[in-house]
């Protein structure tokens, strides 16, 4: 369980690393916080050429926050947001799902933007960025575009990155009034890849839910309000949409009931909090 | 206070560990923190993707050529020096460490590098290319027997390797007579108990004297030494084996470390050079060893009241791909013990030992205990229900009777003490059973599900090591010369200043031996703890060793440490006899205490304990004739009760047996199906406790690892044999947030048969809890047919029922028909092409068209009308391999309909595949239909699992999408799937 040999590069500035994505073309990465990655390496499942690393990049290491978003930098680790204080005050989902992503230890590595680049169908952060439809801002040496969520994902650890190009920053819609915010997730153990996670969203007249876990990537669905009788029924067509999988952990018709029962509950108690 | 009415005895006492100060401060020295020669090289092994296949060739010779590289060996070339591992049974069949012209499970080595760095070894590694036909898999244990299974070693010309008939008592006539006959089949699954440091191996060689020197974190029994030698064809005395200072856990598992002995010895042996290889995680989980998993059916003849008076057992036991050394002996350690703690007298056992396309079998705590108890109390439970008795009371009328002990069970083995009654009456009331009996119907009055379990049982330990000798007849045992007893060994010496120094063959592997025997010879010598210093190190060349030495069975306390109570007290004999002369008095009047030899009627009549130590050393004229020396005592312990297997079969496996009641509260998640344990209850008897501390300590984390075997952990093999948890975010070991604190419960019964009255203690709850957990949720869910582990998953599956249908016509629902716990996909598509079927069908056939059309593919060459091969790199995210693939055409009805099937092989595994490919005429052109089916194994299925339905289904859409673009050259209809194209793109990175 060692990595083949790579060339290691820590980028001083952005300009520096999106240089040296570029000069490496498809046979760069970018490391960040490495939870994802580094096994990868060891596994020799991937064998990049090039490892530019961007954690010493000063810039990318911000957290800025306007009204209508949280912007956070390639380089914020994922406790460094969790420790934010005002976390919970501006984005109450993000709070709620940060504990189930993995553990302490692999939180104070690992960042928030690899862990959207590396788009696990699992995982909490692409879910929450699905679920409050921000944005990524994404940058090669050449061109800066802004993606929303819901094209970003594409996959299985499939994204709309090209070549050269790396997540500079990611944006998280804040907390709106009158709106109630819900997460639940099922794992085998604690901090365990979700065998089904799910995020809510209402407001009086509206709401949403997104479901990580079944289907190969996060996805959001409007859904009837919670006092609706028609609920359940569209929860259990949202269960049957997604292409829930079986695997050794749990069983595609368990991903189904627990996106109807999970999802019910979320929802209730993300209208549970508007009040 | 007076210093001689102090209480003096140390044992019994929770004293503070005399390891864990340098382990907390990281100071331990394990294996991979041993110094070694400066030329050491090291090793790495190229393992077999596949569960079953002929190895056709292998080229060696880029590896071979690689800067840094040593030698690189395959299986024939180590078989060339070695002889082939005994095999426990007698049957037509070999074991060797690597394979030879066969592969037999995933993670088989195959290939072993040595170079300058692991690193250096690894990239050798890929660049082997091993030419593989496959085989049919066997992988259940059932399948295993049935006549047109796949046959794993012709030799043999069956996968049942061994088979053996038992008849205890008077069973037919039990069952003639019974009212009631009631019997239930589990398939008890595989699982392992996982220590956090795996194997690690250190191996010298002399051409000089033709001997091996190997230093391994092997944990014994010792008479695999004998399976070493013979292997690696030299005398014991010229293969030295020698254990690191500390281990990091093994739980049974170091056991089987041995074929690594050899193979790393012949390594450093060829590359003229010392070798050292540490395991690594993925190795670990899919190839060093499991416990077996069994099929059982269990059936018993019971009166009305619920008194069983019969059993017959008929037991499968898998042991994987070799019968390893010293297997089947996990399906023997039990045999005296076939009726748990129940006094039944009648018994018939068949056991049937079969091999299968996984991993070989090994040592694993709790050894073959889980797998009877399993059957056993599950079915005392049902006993209960069918006859509508209280499951408590039908415990309570089988115990085997507090008057009964010392108790001979019908299958042979000596119960040595206990009194199961009382120790369960006591568990009942001081674990609070009916406060939990209440919460269960407090919580069904609520329509929660809660539901209770009960488990009796008896723990073995100190192995007899003629047990495993009861897998022969009584003929062929008698021919090859009875086997019997288990030497234990302790040394104790004393320095010329009087210091101790405690000296056992019990390789710990952090249960605190040192600090157990620091206890038990400063009582003797009446020394403080600090003066007595120990040594657990091993080394068969120095030290005192025999067959039975080592860290298994549970045998420190019971038979170690009263093997150097029997060495101290040799040693005290002597000393007092010094000491009397001394003092004026006689012998039997000395007293040790306090550092002090004194005279017991007047302690101020004393001299110190270093003094009279000093006479051997110092001036041994002084010590009066016959006396003989204090400076070193070495005693060899083996009890008489260990007999050999009678010419009835019968055994008494083990000397001790101690004794356990466990019952647990479990509530069940309506929504979720996750069960919660509420309460869990254990009492122990494990005779005279030694250390208290120590003793809880063993309890909880043997409960941790049931509870793991109960609810988490599986080794699970998909149908084709590819091995499913390479991982530890596969294999889930529960962490201390999933595994709640026990109520542990002690009750002392001294063993009559051991030195200090102590019993073993560290395997129970792994034989009591997995059992007791799923009785609990058989209660709260009133299913009856429960398979470990009970995953949310499948417990859901119980209580939700029916699922609700969608409402949209059928047609527009495509769940994917992949069954659970196997690597295998299969789909369906079509596109609508604006081009002719023949003109498709000519693109099939030719390479140009595959080439542009199989994804990642970087040639492709025609190798006969219906064969193709090709060279292609495939991958997720950053997840890529470069593969070869073969492909065949067949069924081939131009230009309707073709098969493609193709395999492929690469550095991260193996897939295979089959496609039907149908033409239709359209009014437009031609509709090209497809349905797939594939399977991936080899280590991307080991450890990227969860990625890889969701690639290949891509990767396999991809390529009839593909076809169906470029046979429409762009005129292709929109198909239901045109993000594909993105997604590619982002998957395969340039080269798509």
């Amino acid at each position: 369980m060692k990595p083949a040999a790579f060339d290691y590069l820590q980028a001083a500035t952005l300009d520096e690393a999106l240089d040296l994505l570029h000069e490496a073309g498809g046979d760069a990465r970018v490391i960040a916080g490495g939870q994802s990655l580094v096994p990868m390496l060891n596994m020799r499942l991937a064998r990049p050429a090039v490892l530019v690393d961007i954690m010493g990049i000063d810039d990318l290491r911000k957290i800025e926050a306007s009204a209508n978003d949280i912007r956070i930098g390639a380089g914020v680790r994922q406790a460094q947001l969790e420790a934010w204080p005002n976390l919970s005050a501006r984005l109450p989902l993000v709070a709620m799902a940060l504990p189930w992503l993995g553990h302490v230890q692999t939180r104070a590595r690992g960042t928030v933007c690899g862990s959207l680049a590396h788009a696990d169908p699992s995982a909490e952060l692409p879910l929450s960025l699905i679920a409050l439809q921000g944005s990524l801002h994404l940058r090669t040496k050449r061109k800066r575009r802004t993606v929303a969520a819901d094209d970003f994902f594409l996959g299985m650890m499939a994204t709309e990155l090209g070549e050269g190009e790396m997540i500079e920053a990611v944006s998280f819609p804040t907390r709106r009034e009158g709106t109630g915010y819900g997460f639940n997730e099922i794992g085998r153990r604690h901090g365990d890849f979700a065998i089904t996670a799910v995020a809510a969203v209402v407001t009086e007249r509206s709401a949403s839910i997104a479901i990580a876990g079944v289907d190969d990537r996060p996805r959001r669905f409007d859904v009837p309000l919670p006092s609706d009788p028609g609920l359940d029924d569209a929860l259990n067509e949202i269960a049957w949409d997604l292409n829930a999988r079986d695997d050794i952990h749990a069983s595609a018709s368990y991903r189904r009931e627990l996106t109807r029962r999970l999802g019910r509950r979320t929802i209730e108690e993300a209208a549970a909090c508007l009040v | 206070m007076n210093e001689h009415t102090r209480p003096k005895s140390l044992v019994g006492k929770s004293v503070e560990r005399v390891e864990d100060a340098s382990l907390l401060k990281g100071r331990g020295r394990f294996i991979d923190d041993l110094p070694t020669r400066r030329d050491t090289a090291h090793a790495a092994f190229l393992r077999s993707p596949h569960a079953h296949a002929e190895i056709r060739a292998i080229d060696t010779e880029k590896a071979r050529a690689h800067p840094g590289v040593y030698a690189v060996l395959t299986g024939e070339e180590v078989a060339n020096l070695t002889n082939s591992l005994v095999v426990g049974v007698k049957a037509d069949v070999e074991c060797w460490p690597m394979a030879r012209d066969r592969v037999r499970y995933v993670g088989e080595p195959v290939v072993l590098v040595v170079a300058e760095s692991r690193y250096v070894a690894e990239d050798a590694l890929d660049l082997v290319e091993v030419t593989y036909e496959t085989l049919p898999p066997v992988i259940e244990p059932r399948a295993a027997l049935l006549d047109d299974a796949p046959v794993l070693h012709p030799s043999l010309g069956t996968n049942l390797i061994n088979e053996r008939a038992f008849r205890y008592g008077d069973p037919d006539a039990a069952f003639a007579v019974a009212a009631h006959r009631i019997a239930i089949t589990t398939a008890y699954p595989r699982n392992s108990c996982t220590p956090i440091e795996t194997y690690g191996v250190i191996a010298e060689y002399d051409p000089g004297e033709d001997a091996y020197d190997v230093t391994a974190n092997f944990q014994g029994p010792f008479s695999i030494h004998a399976v070493l030698s013979r292997a690696l064809k030299v005398p014991g005395n010229r293969m030295r084996l020698r254990t690191p200072p500390d281990s990091g856990g093994s739980f049974g598992v170091k056991q089987g470390v041995f074929p690594y002995v050899v193979l790393v010895a012949i390594a450093a042996r060829v590359a003229n050079r010392p070798v050292k290889w540490i395991e690594d995680r993925l190795e670990h989980l899919t190839a060093s060893v499991s416990a077996t998993n069994r099929v059982t059916t269990l059936e018993a003849a019971v009166e009305s009241d619920g008194r069983i008076t019969a059993l017959s057992w008929d037991q499968i036991e898998d042991c994987g791909a070799h019968l390893r050394a010293p297997e089947p002996a996990t399906l023997y350690r039990m045999h005296g013990n076939m009726t748990g703690a129940y006094a039944i007298e009648n018994v018939t056992i068949r056991n049937r030992v079969v091999l299968t396309n996984k991993t070989p079998t090994g040592l694993n705590r709790g050894f073959g205990g889980p797998q009877i108890y399993f059957p056993l109390e599950r079915l005392v439970h049902k006993i209960a229900d069918e006859l509508g008795l209280d499951r408590l009371d039908v415990i309570r009328k089988n115990l085997v009777p507090s008057d009964a002990f010392p108790y001979r069970t019908a299958t042979g083995a000596l119960l040595d003490s206990g009194d199961y009654q009382s120790a369960l009456d006591r568990a009942v009331t001081e674990g609070g059973l009916d406060e939990l009996i209440a919460r269960r119907d407090a919580a069904r009055a609520e329509g929660r599900l809660y539901g209770i379990g009960f488990t009796a049982a008896v723990e073995p330990s100190v192995s007899n090591m003629g047990y495993i000798t009861t897998v022969l007849t009584p003929e062929a045992r008698a021919k090859a010369g009875l086997k019997n007893g288990a030497q234990a060994v302790a040394t104790v010496g004393i320095d010329p200043l009087g210091s101790v120094t405690v000296k056992v063959a019990s390789v710990p592997q952090g249960q605190g031996h040192r600090t157990v025997l620091a206890q038990v010879v400063a009582d003797r010598l009446g020394l403080p703890l600090s003066a007595v210093r120990v040594n657990t190190e091993l080394d068969t060349n120095r030290d005192a060793w025999s067959i039975a030495s080592g860290n298994y069975a549970s045998r420190f306390a019971p038979a170690v440490a009263g093997t150097a109570k029997l060495a101290a007290d040799s040693l005290r004999g002597r000393l007092a006899t010094i000491a009397a002369a001394q003092l004026n008095v006689t012998a039997e009047q000395v007293e040790f205490a306090d550092g002090k030899v004194f005279d017991s009627g007047n302690p101020d009549n004393s001299v110190s304990f270093a003094r009279v130590a000093a006479a051997s050393h110092w001036a041994p004229g002084t010590v009066p004739e016959g006396t003989g020396q204090t400076i070193r005592e070495t005693v060899f312990w083996t009890p008489d009760e260990l007999t050999a297997p009678t010419p009835q079969d019968g055994i008494n496996s083990s000397l001790c047996h101690g004794f356990i009641f466990d019952f647990c509260g479990v509530e069940i998640d309506r929504d979720t199906g996750a069960a919660r344990i509420d309460r869990y209850v254990t009492m122990h008897d494990c005779g005279t406790i030694l250390h208290p501390g120590m003793v809880d300590g063993q309890v909880r984390g043997g409960f941790a690892q049931a509870l793991g075997a109960a609810l988490y952990e599986e080794y699970a093999y998909g149908a084709d044999g590819a091995f499913l948890t390479g991982t530890l975010a596969d294999y889930l070991i529960p962490t201390v947030l999933e595994t709640p604190e026990p109520v542990i419960l002690h009750f002392e019964s001294p063993s009559p048969f051991t030195p200090l009255g102590a019993k073993g203690v560290g395997e129970g709850n792994c034989m009591s809890t997995p059992v007791c957990i799923a009785n609990a949720i058989a209660d709260a869910t009133s299913v009856e047919d429960l398979t470990l582990p009970l995953s949310p998953s499948k417990i859901s599956a119980l209580i939700h029922g029916e699922e609700k249908p969608s409402a949209k016509p059928k047609r527009d629902v495509k769940p994917m028909k992949a069954r659970a716990g196997e690597r295998t996909l299969s789909g369906e598509g079509s596109a609508e092409v604006s081009a002719p079927r023949e003109e498709i069908w000519a693109m099939l056939l030719d390479p140009k068209t595959l080439e542009a059309i199989i994804p990642g593919a970087h040639k492709v060459e025609k190798i006969s009308d219906t064969q193709f091969r090709a060279d292609v790199t495939l991958g997720v995210g950053p997840v890529k391999g470069r593969y070869r693939a073969d492909i065949t055409l067949s069924d081939m009805v131009e230009p309707e309909a073709v098969t493609l099937s193709g395999g492929t092989e690469g550095a991260l595994g193996s897939g295979r595949g089959q496609g039907r490919i149908t033409l239709t005429k359209t009014e437009t052109g031609t509709r090209v239909s497809y349905s797939y089916e594939a399977g991936i194994g080899g280590k991307v299925a080991s450890v990227g699992g969860r990625l890889l339905d969701g690639a290949a289904r891509v990767v396999i859409g991809q390529f009839f999408q593909s076809l169906a673009r470029y046979a429409g050259r762009g005129k292709a209809a929109k198909s239901a799937s045109s993000g594909i194209l993105a997604r590619l793109r982002s998957l395969l990175g340039r080269r798509a």
